[in-house]
């Protein structure tokens, strides 16, 4: 047993350490623990009172206990008991155990908060230390309620000191990560921007961690920090006059604060003032040029403090992606690095370039060190280098340079490790389609992509190929002699076994005049792998023959014969069965021309976004993912004004601009090539209704798409469609932000009443959003009787370690399950008099709320799901107009009128419908939309 | 910010650690069990980062001794590296050519030497010379109590 060096030893937890760890068993540990135990409890349950070094040590030996990974579940009053101490020693035990041992027991929640409270106006500022050490590592939510006005207080008061406006402020952060809803912004705001002008450089670096998160949510009200931080920067960076003392670290003035300083800068635009931003740029280039300079010691924390500053410029200057001139030599440091003998160098400038190549200034510079990041593919022997070279080429090709990124791709798919493979495969298929000017070249790289890594190709892959040969009739006479002559491989993989039936199904008759792959050859050449494959793969290559019978005739009798056989009419699986029974009975029974229609060849597949991008983004998960289609970077935060937040969101879904076509999309179908969500936003670039997000429910009643909630973090959009009494909408959530969003998930929940009459399901959606991207969940509804209330979306996701929570009520209304009525004047009065009723009839007056125009009453009567009567009212002014509403019990006809009444702009409305209810919630909704 | 830091033995056996945001036990001995394996099987000389789920790793080896950093994305994985360093330069000037046993030993004060540099997931002091004269200071609060009382310490 060592001696214990310092301080205060407490012997009796040595001896017991040492205990611990001369037991030879798993089980003598557990034996003396829980002796221990034993000992403790009885110790704490006695009689005597307990001397406070007797306490501290026994909870200090709890302590150790649970942090061998045992569980602990009493000590816990004793520590609290702990923290009211006047002795430092026993204090700081107690907040200790309380940090490690968070019990959300609120009883004990209270008395610690308690202790803390008094902890904090002591005065004395190390136990005020201690105290804001335990907020800040417990963290929880009673806290930061109880001290969530107490801390800003502390932190800008004239006469704290240095170390505790430290902790101060690095408490207020983790409480604004776990709660930022319990720290409003206030008058303390611009004092803590004052900080960064403060002396203590200690004080200024944690001020710059508060302030740089702050800053990412609210921008704006940060804004002055821009100058003090480029001010503070400038000091450190270009003035080597300045003792830094003890913030120099080996030879680098203050690389932390530098660090936090441009962490802070990015989170805003490149400063408009003309000599604010030219010092910026000066602290650029020097950090730039200081790269350059021999390094003053050969110690390895020079050259990493160094050029952690160094990355971290060039960051900004990425994110900044205006100065031209800097972003190229920003890729020549880069270029350097990338063959520098440090392999964690290599691993960052491959890491970093890959952001660099997105931005449309520097992407021919990251092109020309192609042959290096190829040659780092190539010869790298850390595996964590390999996979940023392979994220590099990605992000760096473009059409110029695809045949050689994808040739180098695959041959080193052929011995990349396994955990790499499949990311790989969706990258080469990304790329291929992506880049393809001639699909043969696109069909071989897929086959490669089989043969080489068959068990890493997804559905969605193999799924792609084939959609995009269906959909281009140039490619298909190449694809079908291409997979047929990959089939003839002895062995060959079953995902080509599909692809091969799936395009000879279909296209076998283009090259059956060839007698070297005649129809029969054709079907042998399938039938032969067909014992080899799985249950799925079979069932596809029954339907390849089904079609064959259509595409040749003259093989008809073989194939029923292999349909016939014992294997197939009676196999055991259902769906091979059930294959079996009917393409022979379909083949027997129907006419040439019936089989023709029926195994006609597939319509071309509606384009949209690649599945296979999708699923990468969703591999990759949280890594860095260059996104070739928002190439760049939207600026993140400070978007002061509604076009910058709009500018954002367009760009989010347009494609690049140094690209100029996109092959994504192809060009047989360029109306509906966009994504669905262009279509979504494109209804939002009329108005500006960015700011005020809560209430955008009242303008959803007349209309089924746009956006329906927004605030700095998120973008939710609606796409809907109804029919009778079913609805889908198409809800797409938008990451704003250039972090990515964790844990996300949605529900729907709808309140007892309501729940039994309007069901709405929820498919289910990706838990992760990538920075600037948008994911797409599919909500099913049902009305199943008339209703008025409306269902709750509520968002639940983590953005930079904190949850977040947002409730949305749903544009699910009565009327969006109306069906439009037709009716001839003398039907509309038949009825309107049958519905006379004092019940069935409600009627309102209300006054105009916006301009009374003839056109926009009509749309908003047409979106709101009526059929509009012309010639039924006397007063053409008059709108008159009748539907069906569909719930799934019952229909309810529905007869409406409106008369505007332009002098007085006031309106009349008048609903007569056979329902009570149905006639007051109609009423309801439509009357507030004028 | 920083998530987490875990010393741990080339053995995998764990030294310390330091959760900066709350999560349940279980999900910490997951994430503990992962790091060791996936670091201890990194063959030597290869570069200090890793990347799993949403966060960057940053581990260096010290002696016996591994040191392993979970950061957010946003964060520069060199200055990390030197976190680990400067960590290791204070439990040094602390103990005197610190080992293994000195931190199983005193492990309460390789916490409270870790809180005077980090709080919250953000480093607090960069400064050695403050944060040495903090934990000092502190080491004098104790030495003038505990005089009283050293005397009726018995094991048990």
């Amino acid at each position: 047993m060592p001696a214990v060096s310092k301080g205060d030893g407490m012997r009796g937890l040595a001896v017991f350490i040492s205990d611990i760890r001369n037991c030879k068993s798993k089980e003598a540990e557990v034996k003396r623990i829980n002796k221990e135990l034993a000992n403790i409890r009885s110790k704490f349950k006695g009689d005597k009172a307990l001397d406070g070094y007797s306490k501290k040590k026994y909870v200090c030996k709890l302590l150790f206990i649970f942090l061998l990974g045992h569980d602990i579940d009493f000590g816990h009053m004793e520590a609290v008991n702990l923290l009211s101490s006047n002795k430092y020693t026993e204090k700081q035990i107690g907040y200790l155990f309380i940090s490690v041992l968070v019990n959300s027991n609120s009883d004990l929640i209270r008395l610690i908060n308690n202790a803390i409270k008094n902890d904090l106006a002591s005065r004395n500022s190390t136990f005020m230390n201690l105290a804001l050490h335990c907020i800040a590592n417990v963290g929880s939510r009673e806290m930061a309620e109880a001290f969530a006005s107490e801390i800003p207080r502390i932190l800008v008061a004239g006469d704290t000191m240095d170390s505790v406006k430290q902790s101060a402020a690095l408490c207020l952060l983790r409480l604004n990560r776990t709660s930022p809803d319990l720290i409003p912004m206030g008058e303390w705001t611009a004092r803590v921007v004052h900080l960064l002008n403060d002396q203590h450089l200690g004080v200024v670096t944690a001020a710059t961690s508060l302030i740089a998160t702050l800053a990412q949510k609210s921008p704006d009200e940060f804004k002055t920090s821009v100058s003090l931080a480029v001010a503070r920067l400038s000091r450190i960076v270009t003035s080597a006059s300045i003792d830094l003392q003890d913030y120099t670290y080996y030879f680098v003035a203050a690389p932390w604060l530098s660090v936090k300083l441009l962490r802070l800068l990015q989170c805003y635009p490149p400063p408009e003032d003309a000599a604010l931003r030219s010092r910026l740029t000066e602290c650029l280039e020097t950090i730039l040029n200081k790269a350059q300079e021999p390094p003053k010691s050969k110690k390895v924390q020079h050259s990493n403090a160094k050029n952690a500053v160094l990355f971290e410029a060039i960051a900004l200057i990425i994110h900044h992606d205006s100065e031209p001139n800097l972003l190229v030599r920003a890729c020549n440091q880069l270029g350097q690095f990338l063959q520098h003998r440090e392999t964690n160098l290599r691993y960052l400038a491959l890491e970093s370039m890959c952001t660099l190549a997105s931005s449309e200034f520097s992407h021919e510079a990251v092109k020309t060190h192609i042959e290096t990041v190829i040659s780092a593919l190539k010869t790298e022997r850390d595996v964590s280098v390999r996979q940023r070279a392979v994220d590099l080429l990605y992000a760096m090709c473009d059409r110029s340079n695809s045949k050689q990124i994808v040739a180098e791709m695959l041959s080193y798919l052929e011995t990349a490790d396994y955990s790499i493979r499949e990311e790989i495969v969706l990258k080469v298929a990304i790329l291929a389609e992506k880049y393809a000017v001639d699909y043969t070249w696109y069909v071989d790289t897929i086959l490669n992509l089989i043969r080489i890594a068959g068990d890493y190709v997804s559905e969605e892959v193999w799924y792609r190929v084939i959609q995009i040969v269906i959909n281009r009739d140039d490619v298909q006479g190449y694809a079908a002699k291409t997979v047929f002559e990959a089939l003839q491989a002895p062995a060959c993989h079953e995902n080509l076994v599909k692809v091969g039936g799936y395009i000879l199904g279909e296209f076998g008759n283009l090259i059956a005049g060839d007698p070297r792959s005649s129809p029969l050859v054709q079907f042998d050449l399938l039938h032969s792998k067909f014992h080899l494959c799985s249950v799925p793969t079979r069932a596809l290559l029954l339907s390849a023959y089904i079609k064959f019978i259509n595409l040749f005739p003259e093989v008809k009798g073989t194939i029923q014969d292999v349909l016939r056989s014992d294997s197939q009419l009676r196999n055991a699986d259902v769906e091979l069965q059930q294959r079996a029974v009917e393409y022979l009975r379909l083949s027997c029974i129907a006419s040439t021309d019936i089989l023709a229609t029926v195994l006609e060849e597939m319509p071309p597949f509606p384009e949209r976004e690649s599945s296979i991008l999708a699923k990468l983004k969703k591999k990759k998960g949280s890594s860095k993912l260059p996104d070739l289609d928002d190439s760049r970077r939207t600026v993140n935060g400070s978007s002061e004004h509604a076009e910058d937040t709009e500018a954002v969101n367009i760009n989010v879904n347009q494609g690049p601009i140094h690209t100029s076509t996109d092959i994504l999309n192809l060009n047989s179908t360029p109306s509906s090539g966009a994504s669905l969500l262009v279509d979504v936003f494109s209804d939002m670039a009329n108005p500006a209704p960015t700011e005020g997000s809560e209430d955008h429910f009242p303008r959803f009643v007349c209309k089924n798409n746009g956006v329906i909630y927004e605030n700095q973090l998120l973008q939710i959009g609606l796409k809907s469609e109804y029919r009778q009494n079913l609805g889908r909408m198409y809800v797409f959530y938008g990451n704003k932000t250039s972090t990515q969003f964790l844990s996300f998930s949605t529900s729907v929940t709808s309140d007892i009443v309501l729940s039994s009459h309007l069901s709405v399901q929820a498919k289910p959606v990706d838990p992760l959003i990538e920075a600037g991207a948008q994911v797409q969940q599919i909500l099913n509804i049902e009305c199943v009787s008339d209703f008025s209330d409306a269902p709750v979306l509520n968002i639940q996701f983590r953005y930079g370690g904190t949850l977040q929570n947002i409730a949305v009520k749903l544009p699910v209304m009565l009327n969006k399950f109306f069906q439009p009525t037709e009716m001839a004047s003398q039907d509309f009065f038949q009825r309107w008099k049958q519905l006379g009723a004092p019940q069935q009839e409600v009627q309102k007056i209300f006054k105009a709320q916006n301009q009374m125009d003839t056109d926009v009453a009509k749309a908003k009567l047409l979106g709101f799901g009526v059929a509009l009567l012309d010639g039924v009212d006397p007063n053409p002014a008059n709108f008159v107009g009748a539907g069906i509403i569909h719930t799934k019990t019952t229909q309810v006809g529905c007869l409406l009128r409106l008369e505007p009444n332009t002098q007085a702009q006031m309106y009349r409305l008048t609903l007569r419908t056979s329902k009570e209810s149905v006639s007051q919630r109609l009423c309801e909704l439509l009357s507030e939309q004028f | 910010m920083m998530r987490f830091m875990l010393l741990f033995s080339r053995q995998g056996r764990l030294r310390l650690q330091k959760w900066f945001t709350a999560i349940s036990e279980r999900e910490k001995k997951k994430i503990i069990r992962e790091m060791t394996t996936m670091v201890l099987a990194r063959p030597p000389r290869t570069c200090n980062f890793l990347r799993w789920k949403d966060l960057k790793i940053v581990y260096k080896r010290y002696a016996s001794l591994y040191f392993c950093l979970g950061v957010e994305d946003e964060e520069n994985e060199l200055l990390a590296l030197e976190i680990i360093h400067r960590y290791v330069e204070l439990l040094d000037k602390y103990f005197g050519n610190v080992c293994e046993l000195d931190i199983i030993f005193n492990f309460e004060k390789a916490y409270f030497i870790l809180d005077e540099f980090l709080m919250g997931g953000e480093i607090q002091e960069t400064s050695k010379q403050i944060v040495n004269r903090a934990i000092e200071s502190s080491d004098m609060l104790q030495e003038d109590d505990h005089s009283e009382w050293y005397d009726v310490e018995l094991f048990g």
